[in-house]
């Protein structure tokens, strides 16, 4: 301390910031994302070879379809995937829980409910929706979502207890799920799109999904980034960061409202999509020893990733018919989770 | 232990009763400060100035509430009944980050993050930059300052949940510091430190306290380190014993009275040391 030990020396010689890996992370996660775009393009109800032909000599069907289906499908996931790592990564810092995920605080049966409420209104079914239909669709998920947070909220009495509001946020999950599918019982009409909302489809995703998305995710960066600093602070405790001038209700609300809003806008568009907002933070903590503000940009770049590869595979496995991609990121997440569990007990 | 008690009541008596009128300088006092959780009451009545300059160690068995009195003068626990003052101003009347910038807290067990050693250290500096401003030149010198202080600048890229518990603990202190605030309050800062370590944060304390002019108040289990304070202020279970010089409270024989036992405090060369009472016929009278 005041005894001049080695300190002097090092104080010139080791710089304060951490070796900078996370940009080669960054390029190879795009490179990655890249590709999988390519894969998107080729891989399809034709042959690969159809698609490389189509590729290097387009006529106006095998335009329509690469650029006004597969390309915006395939974005469209990494948009969604980005929105669903960046809430992940949020809830997990919000909760100072590594097992939290987007859909903790019950967004995702309330938009679930608001989109099955609004499929009655319409009568109509996802695969059939115009435009209109679909931002119909967002919003009806956006309010559910809303109103189950809101709820979520009411119940814990506030967000100063973490545990209140995880536990709430179960408690509403649950009931409004089993509201849905009392809906769905009486309602059978609308069985089958509920379902491919259910199991999560990215199918249906269509340019205007992927501004509407893109939009959100930009959005969502703002508070996102603003307030990365308070949650490094909240990983000291509730405590200390309150101790260090933070807010804590303030950026209590604000990270939730962009969760709701950023899960409720992917639910809206590929209905729900397990593990991927969990796993996304994951593989870049095992990977990069990072603050918030650096996890917060490179989580959407993975969880992006992530539901590409999952949308391929989704397409790929038993083609020319394709699986829901919820199915998908369920199973491969579940088997990472597992792994994941496998491996702390190992070092506990 | 009945001689103890009545040890006690006259040490309420040596305690001043009626509240000095604060000097204009002090930082931080508190005025009738009472403190409870439920129906618990943990504080009552609390009265004590801490003066700019000194290093203030609290002292007292496990459970008297000193985690208690730092919270409640870092504006954590909110208090019952009473008031503090920081710098002439209500504690609660503070801006929040206005306050940060002024009144430093170290928890007694901080959590074990996955954030490096630096960026710990730099939040620290939180409260005085922008929400947009990346950390400033002058945050990394602050931190720089602070991590050299404690010897903590070789672990500047560890995650802090790969270091021990002594290397974490001064990596928390180096966190207190960084925000270069002119009240520290600091619970436990020696807890999980080795001997010569803990002879560093004290030597560190002292350094803040009269070469920085900060006031600096910290709880202390170890009673030798305690009594190399400035200032002690004493808490039995029942309270408040009393708030003093090394002195005073050796005169009053405070300690014993707090701890409701014998404590024996020898003088070795200038410095005041407590002797166990562990050798055969010594101790207990």
């Amino acid at each position: 301390m005041s005894t001049p030990r080695a300190h002097v020396l090092l104080d010139r010689v080791i710089p304060l910031g951490a070796p900078n890996r996370l940009a080669l992370w960054l390029a190879c996660c795009l490179a990655v994302t890249l590709l999988l775009t390519f894969g998107g393009l080729i891989i399809g109800t034709t042959s690969i070879e159809t698609s490389l032909h189509w590729l290097s000599a387009p006529d106006e069907q095998a335009a329509v379809v690469l650029w006004q289906i597969r390309l915006p499908r395939t974005v469209g996931a990494w948009c969604v995937g980005a929105l669903l790592g960046l809430c992940g990564a949020t809830a997990q810092g919000v909760f100072r829980n590594p097992l939290a995920e987007p859909y903790l605080l019950g967004t995702a049966p309330g938009a679930a409910l608001g989109v099955a409420l609004s499929l009655i209104a319409v009568d109509s079914t996802i695969g059939e929706l115009a435009w209109a239909g679909k931002l119909g669709l967002t919003a009806a998920a956006c309010v559910g979502a809303a109103a189950a947070t809101a709820l979520t909220i009411a119940l814990a009495r506030g967000v100063l207890q973490t545990t209140s509001l995880l536990l709430a946020g179960i408690v509403v999950g649950s009931v409004l799920g089993a509201i849905t599918s009392l809906i769905l019982l009486t309602k059978p009409e609308i069985f089958r799109a509920m379902q491919t909302f259910l199991l999560g489809s990215t199918a249906f995703l269509s340019w205007s999904a992927v501004i509407l998305v893109g939009g959100v995710l930009c959005l969502s960066f703002v508070p996102a980034i603003l307030l990365s600093r308070g949650l490094d602070a909240l990983t000291l405790g509730e405590d200390t960061a309150q101790s260090l001038g933070l807010s804590l209700p303030v950026l209590r609300l604000a990270l939730l409202g962009m969760m709701a809003v950023g899960t409720a806008t992917t639910v809206g568009q590929v209905g729900i999509v397990m593990f991927v907002g969990l796993m996304a933070p994951h593989v870049v903590r095992e990977t990069l020893t990072l603050n918030h503000r650096q996890l917060l940009i490179a989580a959407p770049l993975c969880g992006g990733a992530l539901l590409q590869a999952a949308d391929l595979l989704s397409r790929w496995i038993i083609r020319p018919a394709e699986l829901p991609v919820g199915s998908v990121t369920a199973c491969v997440g579940g088997a990472y989770l597992v792994l994941l569990l496998w491996r702390r007990n190992r070092h506990a | 232990m009945r001689e103890v008690r009545a040890q006690a009541v006259n040490a309420r008596e040596v305690r001043p009763g009626d509240a000095p009128q604060p000097p204009a300088t002090a930082p931080l006092y508190c005025r009738d400060l009472s403190v409870g959780y439920g129906t618990r009451r943990v504080l009552d009545g609390v009265t004590l100035d801490f003066a700019p300059a000194l290093w203030h160690a609290v002292v007292g068995p496990n459970g008297c509430g000193k985690s208690t009195l730092l919270r409640a003068l870092a504006g954590l626990t909110r208090a019952s009944s009473g008031t503090i003052v920081l710098h002439g101003r209500e504690l609660s009347a503070w801006p929040r980050r206005a306050r940060a910038r002024r009144l430093a807290w170290l928890a007694q067990t901080s959590g074990a993050t996955d954030l490096t050693g630096a960026d710990v250290v730099g939040l620290g500096r939180l409260a005085h930059g922008g929400w947009l401003t990346a950390r400033a030149a002058e945050d990394d010198a602050a931190v720089r300052r602070a991590m050299t202080a404690t010897g903590s600048l070789e672990w500047a890229q560890r995650r802090l949940s790969s270091l021990s518990g002594g290397e974490r603990q001064r990596i928390h202190l180096a966190r207190a510091l960084a925000g270069e605030a002119s009240v520290l309050l600091l619970d436990e800062p020696t807890s999980h430190l080795d001997p010569p370590h803990q002879e560093d944060v004290v030597r560190l304390l002292r350094e803040q306290a009269h070469g920085c002019r900060v006031c600096v108040v910290s709880a202390i289990h170890d009673l030798s380190l305690a009594l190399a304070a400035d200032r002690l202020v004493v808490m039995g279970r029942r309270g408040l014993i009393g708030q003093g010089t090394v002195g005073d409270a050796l005169a009053g024989d405070w300690l014993s009275t707090a701890f409701e036992t014998a404590i024996e405090v020898v003088e070795y060369k200038g410095t005041h040391l407590w002797r166990p009472a562990l050798a055969a016929g010594a101790g207990h009278p």
